[in-house]
């Protein structure tokens, strides 16, 4: 990968895997240094790539499903024809994979594993072989994930919730081998998450530069720590659930099984209870990412920085009190749902605050449209459009109708969509030259971000619509249907499918300019934004250890920006009053 | 907006109408708003040579105040949502107003089956009408469902009546409505349900009074088999059998 060749020393090798002597200057083979890495830069690369391989196989799925949607019947080049059951299996995998394998993996795992002990001033994280083990079980729950797709019977098509019944019997998924493998696969990915979520929320704890208080902190790093917590207190149930599950497919207890006593509603309850936190699990990072650059290209101190985090742990408090909305419909005692109608509209408020926020911080700034600018502004704008919808779907009485159909897609790839792909993007785009020690391309990355976010609307807005219109999820062809069978719906269709192709092939400048610049890009210098954060005081790429010498002390917070004392426009947290 | 793709067939279809509405008189100023404000900063902000930017720390009373205020207006805007989805939801889903008539849905792997009261008005009596992926109902009258499933979970979705409810296996979930118009319309399965889920396609046939007792009494008892191929599909109504572990 593209790690530029340092001269400095690599102390961890196998057998000084958690000593951070610095004298231990032997070279570190391949192997050593790419694949058994404890560097947490290198996990985070791990990682990295990992999920943007995974995001490949998450788009061509929905490349083929999309296509069958617009043209039905037609052979996709490059997959075949769609059947029924690979219809299912392709919905069920795209979604799986770009929340689990896509957007945990580069949000969480990679940015967090790479900032956290850079931001922080140490030389790594608390647990480095704990953090290798993280990644090895992710690597493994990816390829079991990927060989469910290819067993008899096929992959998964119970939908990524898998509520049983269907996900517990083989004689209704008819995909035997591999509802067992996609449950397997998303269980070993939780444990994988648990362990680098200790590692993460210790870290933050215990590591940080001397002077620096929990309110120096760097809101991303906030983030990715109220994330983590998020993320290990609602997971345990769902892993349960994993279990109990993974017995009725194959022990034969009848947990789920409503004819031998067993309740299938159980089962949702305990995948929602998780559920709504992780769409904060991975939202918060994106929200901490896309604060950084606000505040670097507009150099604007965070407006009201604590704020930022009460809202950010209200939200998180929150999340674990509105599960149920998303079982309003489904045999719920319905006054339990005005419950979860009121906390669901109320989460409305500290995530409203925090865009207040973002949008407040602008006031008064010296804005630069950088490509990292534009991802960042992008989220804000894009995401606003995902949490309006989200209470037409949070109001209980609206829900009776929108509920399972178009509508409620696109109020969630309107959300997930700027959190996995505009946020990561801008995570990217910002911090590459810290990673490999060069330049991106400005002019190719704008077009790789007008080329993303022009089709992305003309996707979504579009499935709106067909939402609105009654159009119902996961059907691999509406020809049964006279009235989402017009011509009218149909273009609508087309129009989301052609500008999915768009979008897709923008994607291929991206890759371009990403693995150019990381071997031919123009030398980056420490810190070519003027940033404040730690990370920017080290090397560009950071050597093992981060911080040869001097460990960094820290005097003030992350965003004194434009400081009226100072010449500078900046004020690197370090640098001694 | 439903209403524009969408005839409203059922009594209490234009209150969801109206109650999406509602979100929308609410939430998209608030929308259009946040995004005025955000391109107008982006575009009175934008660099200057030699300008510096403001020192803004947002801590201060009255600057917090372009936040706390909008808060308390957001909070607002929410109460009043709550309470229209709340009065929608309690009159569709947690009230029951007496029914004239009882149809039972059964959902499977993948038909719907509908037991229709015959000419004594009761289901689960001998003069019931059974009837495949076809659900008749009389204009005007006010029906009880009760939903079950026979195998996976399925959601029984009829987008004219703006209605959708989960059938859950092991369970008899029950509800209302009370069809207004006239009409042939479709009925979806919303859940998915395996590999068929996209061919659960059935029809709600709404008529007249006079109508529908012509139908009764063409599909009444001793006509159950003649009368309508489909009618001769279904089961008997029996669980399916416990699976041996």
């Amino acid at each position: 990968m593209a790690q530029p060749e340092t001269p400095e020393t690599e102390p961890h090798s196998e057998h000084t895997g958690d000593d951070h002597g610095h004298d231990d200057h032997h070279e570190q083979s391949f192997v050593s240094k790419y694949i058994l890495s404890t560097d947490h830069k290198m996990i985070a690369m791990q990682y990295m790539f990992t999920g943007m391989i995974m995001a490949l196989i998450g788009g061509f799925m929905v490349y083929a499903f999309r296509t069958q949607l617009a043209y039905p019947g037609i052979s996709v080049p490059g997959y075949g024809t769609v059947s029924a059951g690979e219809y299912n299996a392709l919905v069920t995998n795209h979604g799986t994979i770009m929340i689990f394998w896509v957007a945990m993996p580069v949000l969480i795992a990679a940015f967090g594993n790479y900032l956290i002990p850079l931001m922080l001033g140490c030389d790594d994280m608390v647990f480095p072989r704990l953090n290798r083990l993280s990644y090895q079980i992710f690597l493994l729950s990816a390829i079991v994930l990927v060989v469910s797709f290819f067993v008899p019977g096929g992959g998964f098509g119970g939908a990524w919730t898998a509520y049983p019944p269907l996900s517990a019997k083989a004689e209704y998924s008819l995909t035997p081998l591999g509802s067992t493998l996609w449950l397997v696969a998303v269980a070993l990915e939780f444990v994988a998450f648990l362990i680098g979520g200790i590692n993460f929320v210790t870290t933050a704890m215990n590591s940080r530069a001397p002077g620096m208080k929990m309110f120096d902190m760097p809101i991303v790093i906030w983030m990715i720590v109220i994330a983590s917590i998020l993320f290990m207190a609602s997971v345990g149930p769902l892993i349960a659930g994993a279990v109990m599950l993974f017995f009725d497919q194959n022990v034969g207890t009848a947990f789920f099984d409503p004819d031998r006593g067993g309740d299938p509603m159980l089962w949702q309850h305990l995948f929602w209870f998780f559920g709504h936190p992780e769409v904060y699990v991975v939202l918060l990072p994106a929200c901490g990412i896309t604060a950084e650059i606000l505040t670097v290209f507009s150099r604007k101190k965070m407006f009201a920085y604590k704020t930022v985090i009460n809202t950010a742990l209200g939200t998180g408090i929150l999340s674990f009190f509105v599960w149920a909305h998303h079982q309003f419909i489904s045999g719920i005692d319905p006054r339990m749902a005005n419950v979860f109608t009121i906390t669901t509209v109320i989460i409305s408020i500290p995530i409203a605050e925090m865009m207040f926020v973002y949008v407040a911080t602008l006031y008064g700034g010296s804005i630069t449209f950088s490509t990292p600018m534009l991802w960042a502004l992008s989220f804000v704008v894009e995401f606003l459009l995902g949490g309006v919808t989200g209470l037409f779907l949070g109001a209980s009485g609206a829900d009776i109708y929108f509920h399972d159909t178009y509508f409620v897609l696109a109020h969630f790839h309107y959300t997930f969509v700027p959190i996995a792909i505009l946020g990561t993007f801008a995570g990217i785009t910002f911090w590459f030259p810290k990673m490999f020690g060069r330049m991106m391309s400005d002019k190719w990355g704008k077009i790789h971000f007008w080329g993303t976010v022009i089709p992305f609307n003309l996707i979504f807005i579009p499935l709106f619509m067909l939402g609105a219109a009654g159009q119902h999820r996961r059907i691999y062809s509406y020809e049964n249907f006279p009235e989402l069978a017009v011509p009218a719906l149909q273009d609508l269709r087309i129009l989301a499918t052609n500008s999915l192709y768009v979008m897709l092939a923008f994607q291929v400048i991206f890759l371009i300019n990403f693995f150019y610049s990381a071997f031919k890009g123009k030398k980056a210098s420490k810190n070519p934004w003027d940033s404040n954060t730690l990370e920017w005081t080290a090397a560009s790429p950071p050597p093992h250890g981060n911080f040869p010498g001097a460990m960094p002390n820290v005097y003030r917070g992350p965003y004194e920006y434009s400081h009226p004392d100072r010449e500078d426009d900046f004020w690197p947290q370090d640098e001694p009053a | 907006m439903v209403e524009h793709y969408l005839t409203a067939a059922s009594s209490y279809a234009t209150d969801i109408d109206n109650l999406i509405w509602l979100v929308t008189i609410i939430v998209m100023p608030w929308f259009f708003l946040v995004q005025g404000i955000l391109f107008y900063f982006l575009f009175k902000f934008k660099k200057k040579d030699g300008q510096k930017a403001q020192y803004i720390t947002g801590e201060e009373a009255h600057q917090m105040r372009w936040v706390s205020v909008p808060h308390i207006l957001v909070l607002l805007c929410d109460i009043v949502l709550i309470f229209g989805a709340i009065r929608v939801w309690v009159d569709i889903k947690q009230d029951m107003p007496t029914p004239d008539a009882t149809v039972r849905i059964i959902a499977q792997q993948w038909a719907w089956t509908f037991v229709h009261p015959g000419p004594d008005n009761k289901i689960d009596t001998d003069d019931d009408i059974w009837t495949v992926d076809e659900l008749h109902l009389e204009n005007g009258q006010t029906y009880q469902y009760k939903l079950e499933s026979r195998d996976v979970m399925h959601s029984f979705s009829v987008p004219v009546f703006r209605l959708k409810q989960d059938a859950l296996p092991g369970r008899v979930i029950s509800g209302w409505f009370k069809p207004i118009k006239e009409g042939n319309w479709s009925i979806q399965c919303a859940e998915m349900c395996g590999i068929g889920h996209g061919l659960m396609p059935a029809r709600v046939i709404i008529e007249s009074a006079a109508a529908h007792a012509a139908w009764i009494s063409a599909h009444g008892p001793g006509k159950l088999a003649a009368a309508t191929p489909a009618a001769s599909a279904p089961a008997p109504q029996t669980a399916p059998a416990p699976q041996a572990p």
